[in-house]
């Protein structure tokens, strides 16, 4: 099949590649570009193992082919942490709060929640269970990932958790 | 020297041993996104493998075409029953003592069962490749429903096994019979029922399900030519049976294989079995002299890689009219699909299912269980539970709330009269096991009095009384769950897996730093292994967790063992740690006695040290009896400081809890809501109560799951109609209730540091609680018993059907 040259930006570093119209966006990710964080869970874009961030939008890189993505910003698990090499407080907040446990969902679910946090800085915990409903984890039951969002945007925030809602 | 005063608390908290919340270890790597997960893995030349697989449920197969797929660009070969024939490869044994299909050996039996095996240069071109490969099918009459399986006209499914009256397990009755087990004094549980003053009889099914983990299963085999060694990395949750069965049925000796499972994404009994993709993946390999990667995809996880459940249990309980049973009685009916491919201990087709007595003194108690054949995807794995643990608990839980509902009796009230005391533990129930401990009545009565229970039964008394009247279309349930897990297989004398007693194994070396390494014969897929077990060290040697690496998974380097499954990584390995770490403590007791120059009588441990009896401030630091060990060592001592434990359970474990769902319920819709979960624990000794927490949670949604809508359904003709997630329910955040955790603590007496596992007990104990409360809601009404999974549309129907 002939292949098309894409270029884009992962993480602040440029990225090209040849690849089929059919190539899906994760697999340009991990295949091509190296970056094995981003994960394959379903591939009907139901888990959301696969969530990058593009253009400052959550996508699911298992349901967009690798040439829509020409030209654009992407932000993946690798590109998450605080440019002097310090943890971002989401990446803190996940471990301080027992936020994840066999860990293949979890940097789909704190790149979803990096997105959140950009969109809503103070979510309550009912907007938190909204915001990454598009992201499955089999292990935690959810709410000490709720836990690990509420604690990384107090962090970020420098105040305190905003109560439930509920 | 900071040591010299710092106090006892201020050391031990340095240790951060067992009982304190250590912060995992595993999330620096997997927050960052650099955990090895077995797709992540690529190898120089490595090829793809993708399966054909069966459009039908039953039928013969004819010719295998796969001119146009070989002729696809980079397909490297189509493998088919007839070339793993010449290798005795074309079937496996299963962990059951049953054979099962590696490719499609004449006919299939269910749908999406493995015809051919594509291996391309890349998994497109597999996928194409596959596409293309032609295959005749004669269809065949299909068998889907379990209860015709005995019919005398039932088609027949297993031909392989034609004139075979006895199974692995005993006589088979029918053609498409797997075995029969039975337990218990049939005869005085029927005098039980002849004489009851009171008796239910009741139906209750626990529905296909499918474990689910994020990760589906993956492989790459690669094997060199030139040293004839074969490895294999895998989502493996016991590598080393892997090994072993690897080595029996390749031919290639054990020594040279290696089997290695890094990060596993998430197993929950799915990855414990050997599936055919290992086993076409390694011919491959072996064929082509090239690595060779298969990752299903989630719809062949679904449909093809192990089912759990498909229970089928007719339930009778006998009792007096004061409430005090007198005799259980159980048959059920197992559905295992086309192949015996349980992941049970040999000994045990049906699991523990003899657990099904519960927490409850039944005198007598009869129990039969009758495996038959049936065209659906092959399995029965425990799902995040001990074998069979999940159907008992469902059984005798639903059961005692429809004998509670019979007697007009309230449903933690029957509970609390026919509780084992605590006084009776050890316990011998009527079907077998002894029971370590517990203190059911005092866990029970905390429950009941954290979520005012007398509250909650007063206001669903209203609300009935208003919804009479028509002034509210809401239900209210309340389901009581009073669960006991049997885990930790397991004893040798009765559990093993192709003939390897069910022991575990550790390994701990001591460098000379005072840092360890410590190897197990477990494997974590997310329970957190690397931190729990350095606490268990961190407390029996002082040495601070954080100089502790604890690694599983090679077994080249890691001790034989049985692995993770059944929540028996902490009642087994776990014992084997503290048994390995208190050989290293009585060297490191002759070290430092002779350091000391003293008798080792007279020195005694404390905390990270080992000091003179009677002068705390003669001491030496477990850093430096490290140091020592490694040139300074006693006459006659040998040098180092390291120590392997394979460890022998003398019994399973028993962890209990009591559990209390609130659910309120539109009559209208159908859709529950669940207000409140309670969920007390007791697993015994707490190793790290995060982590615990933790475990509980995800338990309690994955039962959520379950008893609210999952379900593998198959249509009349055997196409199975719930293989994506589009069709099988996982909870989000969104669905998924707040949870509440609480504990008690009655420790194991017969395991080393008193633990006795908790993965597992939030699923054992949730379906209950949920299938409780929505049965409960509707008592009032006349309900006996609906079946799960209690989704919308079904509790709707419930409702109707019930006039409400």
């Amino acid at each position: 099949m002939a292949k098309t040259h894409v270029t884009m930006t992962i993480n602040g570093k440029p990225m090209e590649g040849l690849v089929e119209p059919r190539t899906l966006l994760v697999h340009f990710i991990r295949d091509i570009a190296g970056l094995t964080g981003t994960h394959i869970g379903c591939e009907t874009s139901h888990c959301g193992a696969c969530t990058v961030d593009l253009n400052g939008q959550s996508v699911k890189s298992c349901t967009m082919f690798a040439v829509q993505a020409e030209g654009a910003e992407l932000l993946t698990i690798e590109g998450i942490a605080n440019s002097d090499g310090t943890l971002h407080a989401l990446q803190q907040g996940f471990r301080e709060m027992h936020g994840l446990q066999c860990g293949f969902c979890t940097p789909g679910m704190i790149v979803r929640a990096y997105r959140l946090l950009q969109e809503n800085p103070n979510p309550t915990e009912a907007e938190i269970r909204m915001g990454i409903s598009g992201n499955l984890c089999r292990c935690t039951g959810y709410q000490n990932i709720v836990s690990s969002i509420q604690h990384a945007a107090a962090s970020t925030n420098g105040g305190a958790m905003r109560e439930a809602a509920e | 020297m900071n040591d010299m005063v710092a106090t006892a608390d201020e050391r031990a908290d340095k240790l951060q041993g067992m009982g304190c919340s250590r912060k995992r270890v595993e999330d620096v790597r997997f927050t960052q996104g650099r955990g090895n997960y077995v797709d992540d893995m690529k190898l120089p030349g490595m090829l793809y493998g993708d399966f054909v697989r069966s459009s039908y449920a039953h039928a013969r197969i004819g010719k295998i075409d796969a001119s146009k797929a070989q002729a696809i660009p980079g397909v490297l070969a189509v493998l088919t029953a007839a070339d793993l024939a010449p290798l005795k490869l074309h079937w496996m044994p299963t962990l059951a003592g049953d054979v099962q299909m590696v490719l499609a050996d004449g006919k299939v039996l269910f749908q999406n069962q493995e015809i051919a095996f594509v291996v391309a240069e890349s998994r497109e071109a597999a996928a194409d490749a596959a596409e293309l490969v032609e295959v005749e099918y004669e269809e065949l009459e299909p068998l889907v429903d379990p209860f015709k399986a005995m019919d005398a006209n039932a088609p027949v499914l297993r031909e392989d096994l034609e004139g075979k009256e006895t199974g692995a397990h005993g006589p088979r009755k029918h053609a498409n019979h797997i075995f029969e087990w039975a337990v218990g004094d049939r005869e005085a549980t029927d005098l039980a029922f002849r004489n009851a003053e009171v008796s239910i009889k009741e139906l209750i099914s626990y529905q296909r399900v499918h474990p689910s983990p994020l990760e589906t299963c993956q492989c790459v085999a690669s094997f060199d030519k030139v040293r004839g060694e074969l490895t294999l990395w895998g989502t493996f949750q016991a590598p080393h049976v892997v090994r072993t069965v690897a080595a029996i049925l390749s031919g290639i000796p054990e020594h040279r294989i290696h089997v290695i499972a890094p990060d596993i994404g998430g197993g929950f009994g799915n990855k414990v079995g050997v599936y055919p993709g290992y086993v076409c993946s390694v011919v491959a390999s072996i064929v082509t002299g090239r690595p060779v990667k298969w990752v299903e995809d989630r719809i062949e996880n679904l449909s093809a890689t192990s089912f759990a459940r498909d229970y089928h249990m007719t339930t009778e309980i006998a009792a007096t009219k004061s409430g005090k049973v007198t005799g259980l009685r159980v048959h059920v009916l197992a559905d295992h699909g086309a192949f015996d491919a349980c992941a049970d201990p040999s000994k045990w087709p049906a699991g523990f299912f003899n657990i099904v007595t519960g927490s409850y003194d039944f005198p007598t108690a009869s129990c039969a269980v009758d495996g038959v054949y049936t065209n659906k995807a092959p399995g029965g794995v425990a799902y995040r539970c001990s074998f069979r643990v999940t159907e008992a608990a469902y059984c005798i839980e639903r059961g005692m709330d429809i004998l509670a509902d019979r007697l007009g009796m309230d449903p933690a009230e029957l509970r609390l009269k026919n509780f084992i005391r605590r006084e009776q533990f050890p316990y011998q129930s009527a079907l077998g096991w002894e029971y370590d401990s517990g203190d059911y009545a005092t866990a029970l009565r905390q429950a009941m009095e954290k979520t005012d229970y007398a509250g909650l039964r007063a206001e669903q008394k209203a609300r009935q009384e208003a919804f009479r009247r028509g002034e509210t279309r809401e239900l209210m349930g309340i389901g009581v769950a009073f669960f006991t897990e049997i885990v930790g297989a397991g004893p040798s004398k009765n559990c093993d897996i192709l003939g390897i007693a069910m022991f575990d194994s550790c390994e701990i070396r001591i460098h000379p730093t005072g840092a360890a390494i410590a190897r197990m014969g477990t494997k974590s897929q997310g329970q957190g292994h690397e931190t729990t077990y350095a606490q268990i060290i961190a407390t029996e040697i002082g040495i601070p967790a954080d100089d502790i690496m604890v690694e599983e998974g090679n077994t080249d380097t890691a001790p034989y063992g049985l692995g993770t499954y059944g929540s028996r990584s902490t009642p087994v390995a776990g014992a084997a740690i503290a048994t390995a770490a208190r050989k290293i403590k009585a060297k490191a007791q002759m070290i430092a006695a002779w350091l000391m120059e003293v008798h080792h009588d007279d020195v005694e441990f404390d905390i990270d040290r080992f000091r003179v009896k009677g002068l705390p401030e003669r001491f030496k630091t477990m850093k430096e009896i490290a140091w020592a060990a490694y040139n300074a060592v006693p006459p006659g001592l040998e040098p180092g400081l390291e120590a392997v434990s394979y460890y022998d359970p003398p019994n399973m474990t028993y962890p209990f809890g009591a559990y209390i769902c609130v659910m309120d319920i539109d009559a209208d819709t159908g859709v529950a809501k669940v207000r409140r979960f309670y969920a007390l624990d007791d697993c015994g000794t707490r190793i790290n109560p995060l982590i615990i927490e933790g475990q509980v949670h995800g338990g309690l949604t994955e039962a959520f799951g379950i008893a609210m809508g999952q379900e593998i359904a198959y249509d009349e003709i055997g196409n199975v109609k719930g293989a994506s997630f589009m069709d099988y329910f996982l909870p989000t955040a969104v669905e998924t209730p707040h949870w509440e955790t609480d504990f008690t603590v009655t420790p194991s007496p017969h395991h080393p540091i008193g633990a006795k596992g908790v993965g597992e007990s939030p699923n054992v104990g949730g379906v209950p609680a949920f299938s409780n409360a929505v049965n409960d809601a509707f008592a009032f009404l006349g309900n006996t018993h609906i079946q799960m999974p209690h989704d919308a549309w079904r509790v709707w129907r419930a409702a109707q059907r019930l006039g409400a």
